[in-house]
Protein backbone atom coordinates (compact mmCIF):
# COMPACT_ATOMS: atom_id res chain seq x y z
CA UNK A 1 0.00 0.00 0.00
CA UNK A 2 1.20 3.31 -0.90
CA UNK A 3 -0.25 7.08 0.12
CA UNK A 4 -0.93 9.57 -1.88
CA UNK A 5 -2.14 13.34 -1.35
CA UNK A 6 -4.65 14.26 -4.53
CA UNK A 7 -4.42 18.31 -4.57
CA UNK A 8 -6.81 20.47 -5.62
CA UNK A 9 -5.90 24.14 -6.03
CA UNK A 10 -7.70 27.40 -6.42
CA UNK A 11 -5.27 28.74 -8.49
CA UNK A 12 -1.93 27.19 -9.73
CA UNK A 13 -2.99 24.95 -12.18
CA UNK A 14 -3.50 24.88 -15.71
CA UNK A 15 -7.09 26.03 -16.99
CA UNK A 16 -9.93 22.72 -17.00
CA UNK A 17 -11.89 22.68 -19.81
CA UNK A 18 -15.53 23.44 -18.04
CA UNK A 19 -13.71 26.74 -16.01
CA UNK A 20 -17.13 28.52 -14.94
CA UNK A 21 -16.57 29.87 -11.63
CA UNK A 22 -18.68 28.44 -8.60
CA UNK A 23 -20.64 31.16 -8.11
CA UNK A 24 -22.11 31.67 -11.57
CA UNK A 25 -23.51 27.85 -11.74
CA UNK A 26 -27.01 27.08 -10.49
CA UNK A 27 -27.75 25.91 -7.22
CA UNK A 28 -28.89 22.86 -8.17
CA UNK A 29 -25.27 22.29 -9.74
CA UNK A 30 -23.52 23.37 -6.64
CA UNK A 31 -25.58 20.88 -4.91
CA UNK A 32 -24.73 17.80 -7.59
CA UNK A 33 -21.10 18.82 -7.05
CA UNK A 34 -20.63 18.76 -3.61
CA UNK A 35 -22.77 15.29 -3.93
CA UNK A 36 -20.33 13.64 -5.79
CA UNK A 37 -17.72 14.63 -4.04
CA UNK A 38 -19.37 12.84 -1.00
CA UNK A 39 -19.86 9.93 -2.59
CA UNK A 40 -16.58 9.38 -3.82
CA UNK A 41 -15.23 9.93 -0.52
CA UNK A 42 -17.54 7.85 0.82
CA UNK A 43 -16.73 5.19 -1.93
CA UNK A 44 -13.36 4.96 -0.98
CA UNK A 45 -13.94 4.75 2.73
CA UNK A 46 -15.61 1.64 1.44
CA UNK A 47 -13.00 0.12 -0.22
CA UNK A 48 -10.90 0.95 2.77
CA UNK A 49 -8.75 3.61 0.72
CA UNK A 50 -9.75 6.95 2.44
CA UNK A 51 -7.40 8.17 4.44
CA UNK A 52 -8.45 12.12 5.03
CA UNK A 53 -10.01 15.07 3.31
CA UNK A 54 -9.65 18.59 3.86
CA UNK A 55 -10.60 21.92 2.73
CA UNK A 56 -8.55 25.10 3.40
CA UNK A 57 -9.43 28.20 3.56
CA UNK A 58 -8.24 31.04 0.63
CA UNK A 59 -6.57 33.37 3.07
CA UNK A 60 -3.79 32.45 4.74
CA UNK A 61 -0.30 34.36 5.81
CA UNK A 62 3.15 33.83 5.83
CA UNK A 63 4.95 33.23 9.15
CA UNK A 64 9.13 32.81 10.12
CA UNK A 65 10.96 33.08 13.07
CA UNK A 66 12.42 35.97 14.03
CA UNK A 67 15.12 35.69 16.29
CA UNK A 68 15.45 34.68 20.53
CA UNK A 69 12.94 36.76 22.72
CA UNK A 70 11.30 38.50 19.49
CA UNK A 71 7.86 37.58 18.22
CA UNK A 72 7.73 35.68 14.78
CA UNK A 73 7.47 37.85 11.80
CA UNK A 74 3.94 36.96 10.05
CA UNK A 75 3.32 38.58 6.18
CA UNK A 76 0.43 38.41 3.99
CA UNK A 77 -1.67 37.22 2.34
CA UNK A 78 -0.48 37.63 -0.85
CA UNK A 79 -3.51 38.01 -3.33
CA UNK A 80 -0.83 37.07 -6.05
CA UNK A 81 0.41 34.37 -4.93
CA UNK A 82 0.19 32.36 -8.50
CA UNK A 83 -0.22 28.86 -6.38
CA UNK A 84 -3.09 28.51 -3.75
CA UNK A 85 -3.79 25.03 -2.46
CA UNK A 86 -7.71 24.75 -1.63
CA UNK A 87 -7.90 20.95 -0.10
CA UNK A 88 -6.74 17.51 -1.08
CA UNK A 89 -7.92 13.90 -0.11
CA UNK A 90 -5.42 11.55 1.28
CA UNK A 91 -5.67 7.80 -0.13
CA UNK A 92 -4.10 4.79 0.14
CA UNK A 93 -3.96 2.66 -2.56
CA UNK A 94 -2.05 -0.42 -3.92
CA UNK A 95 -0.34 1.06 -7.16
CA UNK A 96 0.47 4.61 -8.80
CA UNK A 97 -1.67 3.08 -11.09
CA UNK A 98 -4.62 2.97 -9.01
CA UNK A 99 -3.86 6.63 -7.91
CA UNK A 100 -3.88 8.43 -11.20
CA UNK A 101 -7.45 6.50 -11.89
CA UNK A 102 -8.53 7.66 -8.63
CA UNK A 103 -8.00 11.12 -9.39
CA UNK A 104 -9.52 11.11 -12.80
CA UNK A 105 -12.58 10.00 -11.08
CA UNK A 106 -12.52 13.38 -9.02
CA UNK A 107 -11.99 15.44 -11.18
CA UNK A 108 -15.35 14.06 -13.25
CA UNK A 109 -17.23 16.00 -10.68
CA UNK A 110 -19.60 17.97 -12.28
CA UNK A 111 -19.76 21.82 -12.44
CA UNK A 112 -21.56 24.30 -14.85
CA UNK A 113 -24.31 22.51 -17.03
CA UNK A 114 -24.04 19.52 -14.69
CA UNK A 115 -20.61 18.28 -17.38
CA UNK A 116 -17.20 17.38 -15.46
CA UNK A 117 -15.27 20.18 -14.86
CA UNK A 118 -11.83 18.38 -15.96
CA UNK A 119 -10.23 19.73 -13.21
CA UNK A 120 -6.53 19.30 -12.74
CA UNK A 121 -5.34 17.63 -9.90
CA UNK A 122 -1.76 16.90 -8.35
CA UNK A 123 -0.96 13.74 -7.04
CA UNK A 124 1.91 13.25 -4.75
CA UNK A 125 3.69 10.58 -3.81
CA UNK A 126 4.40 10.00 0.56
CA UNK A 127 7.73 9.25 1.46
CA UNK A 128 6.62 6.26 3.04
CA UNK A 129 8.80 4.90 6.03
CA UNK A 130 11.74 2.94 5.11
CA UNK A 131 10.76 -1.26 4.91
CA UNK A 132 11.56 -3.41 7.72
CA UNK A 133 13.25 -6.09 5.37
CA UNK A 134 16.49 -3.24 4.06
CA UNK A 135 18.82 -6.10 1.92
CA UNK A 136 17.98 -6.97 -1.13
CA UNK A 137 17.33 -10.72 -1.23
CA UNK A 138 18.46 -11.51 -4.75
CA UNK A 139 21.90 -9.83 -4.47
CA UNK A 140 22.06 -10.78 -0.53
CA UNK B 1 -27.17 -2.34 28.40
CA UNK B 2 -28.14 1.26 28.45
CA UNK B 3 -24.38 3.19 27.84
CA UNK B 4 -25.84 6.88 28.51
CA UNK B 5 -27.22 5.68 31.74
CA UNK B 6 -23.63 3.79 32.54
CA UNK B 7 -22.25 6.71 31.81
CA UNK B 8 -24.80 8.82 33.91
CA UNK B 9 -23.20 7.36 36.84
CA UNK B 10 -19.24 8.63 36.27
CA UNK B 11 -19.14 11.80 37.93
CA UNK B 12 -20.85 10.09 41.25
CA UNK B 13 -18.18 6.82 41.53
CA UNK B 14 -15.24 9.33 40.88
CA UNK B 15 -16.42 12.05 43.47
CA UNK B 16 -16.64 8.82 46.09
CA UNK B 17 -13.49 7.68 45.14
CA UNK B 18 -11.89 11.19 45.51
CA UNK B 19 -13.56 11.29 49.02
CA UNK B 20 -11.92 8.27 49.78
CA UNK B 21 -8.36 9.37 49.33
CA UNK B 22 -7.91 8.66 46.01
CA UNK B 23 -6.28 11.61 43.84
CA UNK B 24 -7.93 13.41 41.22
CA UNK B 25 -5.60 11.66 38.30
CA UNK B 26 -5.56 8.32 39.53
CA UNK B 27 -9.55 8.39 40.24
CA UNK B 28 -10.18 9.39 36.78
CA UNK B 29 -8.25 6.56 34.83
CA UNK B 30 -9.82 3.74 37.86
CA UNK B 31 -13.32 5.08 36.91
CA UNK B 32 -12.35 4.64 33.44
CA UNK B 33 -11.28 1.09 33.45
CA UNK B 34 -14.00 0.20 35.91
CA UNK B 35 -16.39 1.81 32.69
CA UNK B 36 -14.88 -0.37 30.10
CA UNK B 37 -14.96 -3.47 32.16
CA UNK B 38 -18.94 -2.68 33.01
CA UNK B 39 -19.46 -2.54 29.17
CA UNK B 40 -17.79 -5.94 28.99
CA UNK B 41 -18.94 -7.82 31.93
CA UNK B 42 -22.59 -6.11 32.40
CA UNK B 43 -24.48 -7.77 28.89
CA UNK B 44 -24.12 -11.12 30.33
CA UNK B 45 -24.11 -10.34 33.83
CA UNK B 46 -25.68 -7.22 35.04
CA UNK B 47 -25.50 -6.40 38.71
CA UNK B 48 -28.07 -5.24 40.95
CA UNK B 49 -26.20 -2.43 41.81
CA UNK B 50 -24.59 -0.45 38.93
CA UNK B 51 -23.08 2.11 41.50
CA UNK B 52 -21.97 -0.03 44.02
CA UNK B 53 -20.39 -2.28 41.48
CA UNK B 54 -18.51 0.44 39.74
CA UNK B 55 -17.02 1.80 42.94
CA UNK B 56 -16.04 -1.72 43.71
CA UNK B 57 -13.99 -2.41 40.53
CA UNK B 58 -12.90 1.35 40.35
CA UNK B 59 -11.24 0.99 43.52
CA UNK B 60 -10.12 -2.06 43.41
CA UNK B 61 -8.15 -0.89 39.59
CA UNK B 62 -6.95 2.63 41.83
CA UNK B 63 -5.29 0.09 44.35
CA UNK B 64 -3.87 -1.90 41.93
CA UNK B 65 -2.54 0.48 39.95
CA UNK B 66 -1.32 2.39 43.15
CA UNK B 67 0.25 -0.80 44.13
CA UNK B 68 2.11 -1.39 41.00
CA UNK B 69 3.50 1.87 40.62
CA UNK B 70 5.41 2.09 43.83
CA UNK B 71 7.69 4.96 42.96
CA UNK B 72 4.68 6.88 41.90
CA UNK B 73 3.05 6.12 44.34
CA UNK B 74 5.72 7.86 47.01
CA UNK B 75 5.53 10.67 44.62
CA UNK B 76 2.19 11.26 44.91
CA UNK B 77 2.42 10.53 48.82
CA UNK B 78 4.77 14.05 48.61
CA UNK B 79 2.23 15.87 46.64
CA UNK B 80 -1.11 14.65 48.11
CA UNK B 81 0.02 15.18 52.33
CA UNK B 82 -2.96 17.39 52.99
CA UNK B 83 -5.55 15.10 54.31
CA UNK B 84 -8.00 14.31 52.07
CA UNK B 85 -10.28 11.38 53.85
CA UNK B 86 -12.54 12.74 56.56
CA UNK B 87 -16.25 12.46 56.74
CA UNK B 88 -17.58 13.20 53.32
CA UNK B 89 -20.00 16.19 53.20
CA UNK B 90 -23.69 16.39 52.76
CA UNK B 91 -22.99 18.18 49.31
CA UNK B 92 -22.75 15.82 45.96
CA UNK B 93 -19.51 15.64 44.57
CA UNK B 94 -20.55 15.72 40.96
CA UNK B 95 -20.99 19.65 41.18
CA UNK B 96 -17.54 19.72 42.27
CA UNK B 97 -16.30 17.62 39.52
CA UNK B 98 -18.02 19.98 37.12
CA UNK B 99 -16.25 22.76 38.57
CA UNK B 100 -13.20 20.74 38.84
CA UNK B 101 -13.18 19.75 35.00
CA UNK B 102 -13.95 23.60 34.01
CA UNK B 103 -11.03 25.31 36.17
CA UNK B 104 -10.08 28.65 34.99
CA UNK B 105 -6.42 27.40 34.98
CA UNK B 106 -7.37 25.04 32.07
CA UNK B 107 -7.17 26.00 28.37
CA UNK B 108 -10.80 25.86 26.38
CA UNK B 109 -10.06 22.68 24.53
CA UNK B 110 -8.31 21.06 27.82
CA UNK B 111 -11.64 21.74 30.26
CA UNK B 112 -13.75 20.45 27.11
CA UNK B 113 -11.68 16.83 26.78
CA UNK B 114 -11.35 16.56 30.75
CA UNK B 115 -15.27 17.30 31.05
CA UNK B 116 -16.23 14.98 28.85
CA UNK B 117 -14.14 12.10 30.28
CA UNK B 118 -14.42 12.50 33.64
CA UNK B 119 -17.86 14.16 34.07
CA UNK B 120 -19.49 12.72 30.45
CA UNK B 121 -17.53 9.03 31.26
CA UNK B 122 -16.93 9.47 27.12
CA UNK B 123 -13.66 7.05 26.26
CA UNK B 124 -10.41 9.22 24.93
CA UNK B 125 -10.89 7.71 22.01
CA UNK B 126 -14.75 8.88 21.43
CA UNK B 127 -13.51 12.13 22.19
CA UNK B 128 -11.14 11.89 19.90
CA UNK B 129 -13.34 10.90 17.35
CA UNK B 130 -15.61 13.68 18.02
CA UNK B 131 -13.13 16.48 17.57
CA UNK B 132 -11.23 14.25 14.81
CA UNK B 133 -7.81 14.08 16.24
CA UNK B 134 -5.52 11.42 16.84
CA UNK B 135 -6.02 9.67 19.96
CA UNK B 136 -2.74 10.03 21.40
CA UNK B 137 -3.20 13.61 20.76
CA UNK B 138 -6.31 13.69 23.20
CA UNK B 139 -4.47 11.18 25.82
CA UNK B 140 -2.32 13.84 25.83
CA UNK B 141 -4.40 16.70 26.25
CA UNK B 142 -6.25 14.90 29.13
CA UNK B 143 -3.08 13.65 30.82
CA UNK B 144 -1.96 17.37 31.18
CA UNK B 145 -5.41 18.83 31.96
CA UNK B 146 -5.06 16.56 35.11
CA UNK B 147 -1.85 17.48 35.91
CA UNK B 148 -2.98 21.12 35.37
CA UNK B 149 -6.01 20.67 37.52
CA UNK B 150 -3.55 18.34 40.51
CA UNK B 151 -2.98 21.25 42.78
CA UNK B 152 -6.72 22.47 43.23
CA UNK B 153 -8.80 21.44 46.12
CA UNK B 154 -11.45 19.02 45.13
CA UNK B 155 -13.84 20.94 47.22
CA UNK B 156 -13.38 24.42 47.09
CA UNK B 157 -16.38 26.58 45.08
CA UNK B 158 -16.14 27.30 41.77
CA UNK B 159 -17.56 29.47 39.28
CA UNK B 160 -20.72 27.93 37.51
CA UNK B 161 -20.17 30.59 34.54
CA UNK B 162 -16.85 28.79 33.96
CA UNK B 163 -18.68 25.53 33.84
CA UNK B 164 -21.33 26.98 31.67
CA UNK B 165 -19.06 28.18 28.96
CA UNK B 166 -17.64 24.75 28.90
CA UNK B 167 -20.66 23.18 28.05
CA UNK B 168 -22.01 25.59 25.90
CA UNK B 169 -18.25 25.06 23.75
CA UNK B 170 -19.50 21.23 23.73
CA UNK B 171 -22.70 22.27 22.17
CA UNK B 172 -21.61 24.56 20.16
CA UNK B 173 -18.53 23.00 18.17
CA UNK B 174 -19.65 19.70 18.24
CA UNK B 175 -18.35 17.88 15.24
CA UNK B 176 -19.68 14.57 14.00
CA UNK B 177 -18.72 11.39 14.80
CA UNK B 178 -20.16 8.51 16.75
CA UNK B 179 -20.90 10.36 19.62
CA UNK B 180 -23.61 12.65 19.60
CA UNK B 181 -21.91 15.67 21.41
CA UNK B 182 -24.89 18.27 20.75
CA UNK B 183 -26.60 15.68 22.72
CA UNK B 184 -24.47 14.93 25.07
CA UNK B 185 -23.73 18.68 26.21
CA UNK B 186 -27.37 18.52 26.49
CA UNK B 187 -27.08 15.79 29.01
CA UNK B 188 -24.73 17.07 31.12
CA UNK B 189 -25.83 20.76 31.54
CA UNK B 190 -29.76 18.52 32.28
CA UNK B 191 -27.31 17.04 34.97
CA UNK B 192 -26.01 19.96 36.15
CA UNK B 193 -29.34 21.91 36.45
CA UNK B 194 -30.34 18.62 39.01
CA UNK B 195 -27.36 19.95 41.29
CA UNK B 196 -27.56 23.79 41.21
CA UNK B 197 -30.51 25.74 41.07
CA UNK B 198 -29.01 28.46 39.02
CA UNK B 199 -31.16 30.85 36.18
CA UNK B 200 -28.07 31.00 33.87
CA UNK B 201 -27.92 27.21 34.17
CA UNK B 202 -31.69 26.92 33.28
CA UNK B 203 -31.02 29.29 30.67
CA UNK B 204 -27.99 27.38 28.84
CA UNK B 205 -30.53 24.06 28.93
CA UNK B 206 -33.44 26.23 27.60
CA UNK B 207 -30.72 27.50 24.49
CA UNK B 208 -29.76 23.99 23.67
CA UNK B 209 -33.41 22.45 23.83
CA UNK B 210 -34.53 25.10 21.50
CA UNK B 211 -32.00 24.50 19.25
CA UNK B 212 -31.67 20.83 19.12
CA UNK B 213 -35.54 21.26 18.58
CA UNK B 214 -34.88 22.63 15.08
CA UNK B 215 -31.65 20.52 14.00
CA UNK B 216 -33.46 18.24 12.29
CA UNK B 217 -35.24 21.24 9.92
CA UNK B 218 -31.53 22.53 9.76
CA UNK B 219 -29.71 20.26 7.22
CA UNK B 220 -31.06 18.97 3.83
CA UNK B 221 -29.81 15.10 3.63
CA UNK B 222 -27.18 16.13 1.29
CA UNK B 223 -25.83 17.53 4.76
CA UNK B 224 -26.49 21.59 3.08
CA UNK B 225 -27.26 24.64 5.32
CA UNK B 226 -31.35 25.89 5.57
CA UNK B 227 -31.53 28.77 6.41
CA UNK B 228 -34.16 29.86 9.57
CA UNK B 229 -36.53 31.17 7.41
CA UNK B 230 -36.92 28.35 4.59
CA UNK B 231 -37.23 25.78 7.42
CA UNK B 232 -39.87 22.93 8.03
CA UNK B 233 -41.12 24.57 10.87
CA UNK B 234 -43.35 20.96 11.21
CA UNK B 235 -40.12 19.06 11.24
CA UNK B 236 -39.01 21.38 14.43
CA UNK B 237 -39.37 19.03 17.56
CA UNK B 238 -42.25 20.43 19.33
CA UNK B 239 -41.50 18.34 23.05
CA UNK B 240 -38.18 19.76 23.29
CA UNK B 241 -39.69 23.60 22.56
CA UNK B 242 -42.11 23.12 25.09
CA UNK B 243 -39.56 22.01 27.27
CA UNK B 244 -37.20 24.52 27.08
CA UNK B 245 -39.85 27.17 26.84
CA UNK B 246 -40.89 25.97 30.27
CA UNK B 247 -37.59 26.18 31.71
CA UNK B 248 -36.87 29.55 30.23
CA UNK B 249 -39.93 30.81 31.49
CA UNK B 250 -39.18 30.01 35.23
CA UNK B 251 -35.48 31.05 34.94
CA UNK B 252 -36.73 34.64 33.22
CA UNK B 253 -39.12 34.87 36.64
CA UNK B 254 -36.55 34.91 38.99
CA UNK B 255 -35.38 37.91 37.55
CA UNK B 256 -31.62 37.50 37.43
CA UNK B 257 -31.10 38.02 33.32
CA UNK B 258 -28.04 36.76 31.76
CA UNK B 259 -26.87 35.88 28.75
CA UNK B 260 -27.83 32.15 28.36
CA UNK B 261 -31.26 33.44 29.20
CA UNK B 262 -31.49 36.17 26.80
CA UNK B 263 -29.84 33.60 24.11
CA UNK B 264 -32.75 31.31 24.66
CA UNK B 265 -35.37 33.98 25.02
CA UNK B 266 -34.64 34.92 21.00
CA UNK B 267 -34.76 31.17 20.41
CA UNK B 268 -37.64 30.63 21.69
CA UNK B 269 -39.26 34.37 19.98
CA UNK B 270 -38.40 31.84 16.59
CA UNK B 271 -39.72 28.26 17.66
CA UNK B 272 -42.95 30.35 18.76
CA UNK B 273 -43.81 31.69 15.20
CA UNK B 274 -45.93 29.15 12.77
CA UNK B 275 -44.03 31.06 9.76
CA UNK B 276 -41.38 33.08 9.15
CA UNK B 277 -43.03 35.75 8.39
CA UNK B 278 -44.75 35.82 11.58
CA UNK B 279 -41.93 35.80 13.90
CA UNK B 280 -41.75 38.90 16.64
CA UNK B 281 -38.83 40.67 14.89
CA UNK B 282 -39.56 43.96 17.22
CA UNK B 283 -39.36 42.20 20.42
CA UNK B 284 -35.71 39.87 19.00
CA UNK B 285 -34.03 43.24 18.35
CA UNK B 286 -35.02 44.18 22.05
CA UNK B 287 -33.55 41.08 23.42
CA UNK B 288 -30.51 41.33 21.31
CA UNK B 289 -30.36 45.10 23.07
CA UNK B 290 -30.57 43.24 25.98
CA UNK B 291 -28.05 40.97 25.39
CA UNK B 292 -25.50 43.55 23.81
CA UNK B 293 -25.86 45.39 27.35
CA UNK B 294 -25.10 41.83 29.17
CA UNK B 295 -22.01 40.68 26.82
CA UNK B 296 -21.05 43.76 24.85
CA UNK B 297 -20.00 40.82 22.08
CA UNK B 298 -19.46 42.64 18.82
CA UNK B 299 -21.17 39.18 17.32
CA UNK B 300 -24.32 39.93 18.83
CA UNK B 301 -24.24 43.39 17.14
CA UNK B 302 -23.88 41.95 13.76
CA UNK B 303 -26.77 39.31 14.49
CA UNK B 304 -28.72 42.99 15.53
CA UNK B 305 -28.45 44.21 12.47
CA UNK B 306 -30.19 41.29 11.07
CA UNK B 307 -32.91 41.51 13.16
CA UNK B 308 -33.35 44.92 12.59
CA UNK B 309 -32.70 44.89 8.75
CA UNK B 310 -36.10 42.06 9.48
CA UNK B 311 -38.07 44.62 12.18
CA UNK B 312 -37.39 48.38 10.56
CA UNK B 313 -36.46 47.25 6.81
CA UNK B 314 -33.57 46.59 4.99
CA UNK B 315 -32.11 49.89 5.11
CA UNK B 316 -32.47 50.24 8.88
CA UNK B 317 -30.41 46.78 9.01
CA UNK B 318 -27.66 48.10 6.71
CA UNK B 319 -27.70 51.31 8.78
CA UNK B 320 -27.00 49.44 12.31
CA UNK B 321 -24.60 47.18 9.91
CA UNK B 322 -22.40 49.97 8.91
CA UNK B 323 -21.68 51.32 12.71
CA UNK B 324 -19.73 47.73 12.85
CA UNK B 325 -16.65 46.46 12.10
CA UNK B 326 -16.51 44.91 8.59
CA UNK B 327 -13.08 42.60 9.50
CA UNK B 328 -16.15 40.53 12.04
CA UNK B 329 -16.64 37.31 10.87
CA UNK B 330 -19.63 36.84 8.49
CA UNK B 331 -19.97 40.50 8.40
CA UNK B 332 -20.03 39.84 4.47
CA UNK B 333 -22.60 37.27 4.30
CA UNK B 334 -24.90 39.70 6.41
CA UNK B 335 -24.31 42.55 4.24
CA UNK B 336 -25.64 40.57 1.27
CA UNK B 337 -28.19 39.13 3.13
CA UNK B 338 -29.22 43.12 3.65
CA UNK B 339 -28.34 43.81 0.23
CA UNK B 340 -30.57 40.99 -1.13
CA UNK B 341 -33.28 42.51 0.92
CA UNK B 342 -33.17 45.75 -0.01
CA UNK B 343 -33.12 44.44 -3.16
CA UNK B 344 -29.56 45.20 -4.89
CA UNK B 345 -29.13 41.80 -6.10
CA UNK B 346 -25.72 42.78 -7.70
CA UNK B 347 -24.12 44.14 -4.94
CA UNK B 348 -25.91 40.78 -2.69
CA UNK B 349 -24.56 38.54 -5.48
CA UNK B 350 -20.94 39.89 -5.26
CA UNK B 351 -21.02 40.24 -1.36
CA UNK B 352 -21.91 36.64 -1.41
CA UNK B 353 -19.55 35.23 -3.33
CA UNK B 354 -16.74 36.80 -1.12
CA UNK B 355 -18.34 35.93 2.26
CA UNK B 356 -18.20 32.01 0.36
CA UNK B 357 -14.38 32.62 0.29
CA UNK B 358 -14.26 33.88 3.94
CA UNK B 359 -16.74 31.19 5.65
CA UNK B 360 -14.94 29.21 8.86
CA UNK B 361 -16.97 25.81 7.08
CA UNK B 362 -17.50 23.96 4.33
CA UNK B 363 -21.61 23.87 4.70
CA UNK B 364 -21.47 27.54 4.99
CA UNK B 365 -18.85 28.34 1.68
CA UNK B 366 -21.06 25.84 -0.22
CA UNK B 367 -24.31 27.55 1.62
CA UNK B 368 -22.87 30.97 0.83
CA UNK B 369 -21.70 30.04 -3.07
CA UNK B 370 -25.26 28.81 -3.42
CA UNK B 371 -26.49 31.94 -2.72
CA UNK B 372 -24.64 33.72 -4.62
CA UNK B 373 -25.16 31.44 -7.67
CA UNK B 374 -29.06 31.58 -6.86
CA UNK B 375 -28.71 35.55 -7.65
CA UNK B 376 -26.44 35.28 -10.59
CA UNK B 377 -28.25 33.23 -12.66
CA UNK B 378 -31.41 34.57 -11.89
CA UNK B 379 -29.84 37.51 -13.13
CA UNK B 380 -29.11 36.15 -16.20
CA UNK B 381 -32.07 34.35 -17.41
Amino acid sequence: MAKYLLLKHYRGAPAPANDVPMDQWTPQEISAHVQYMQDFADRLEKTGEFVDGQALAPEGAWVRYDGEGRPPVTDGPFAETKDLIAGWMVIDVDSYERAVELAGELSAAPGAGGKPIHEWLEVRPFLSAPPTISECAFHG
Amino acid sequence: MDEVLLRSLTPSVLGILVRRGADFAAAEDAVQDALVEAVRVWPADPPRDAKGWLVTVAWRRFLDATRADVARRRREDRVDEEPAHGPAPAADDTLQLYFLCAHPSLTPSSAVALTLRAVGGLTTRQIAQAYLVPEATMAQRIGRAKRTVRGVRFDQPGDVATVLRVLYLVFNEGYSGDVDLAGEAIRLTRQLAAQVDHPEVAGLLALMLLHQARRAARTEPDGSLVPLAQQDRGRWDTELIAEGVEILQRALARDRLGEFQAQAAIAALHADAPAAEETDWVQIVEWYDELARLTDNPVVRLNRAVAVGEADGARAGLAALAALDSALPRHTAVAAYLHERDGDLATAARLYAEAARKAPDLAERDHLTRQAARLNTRRCH
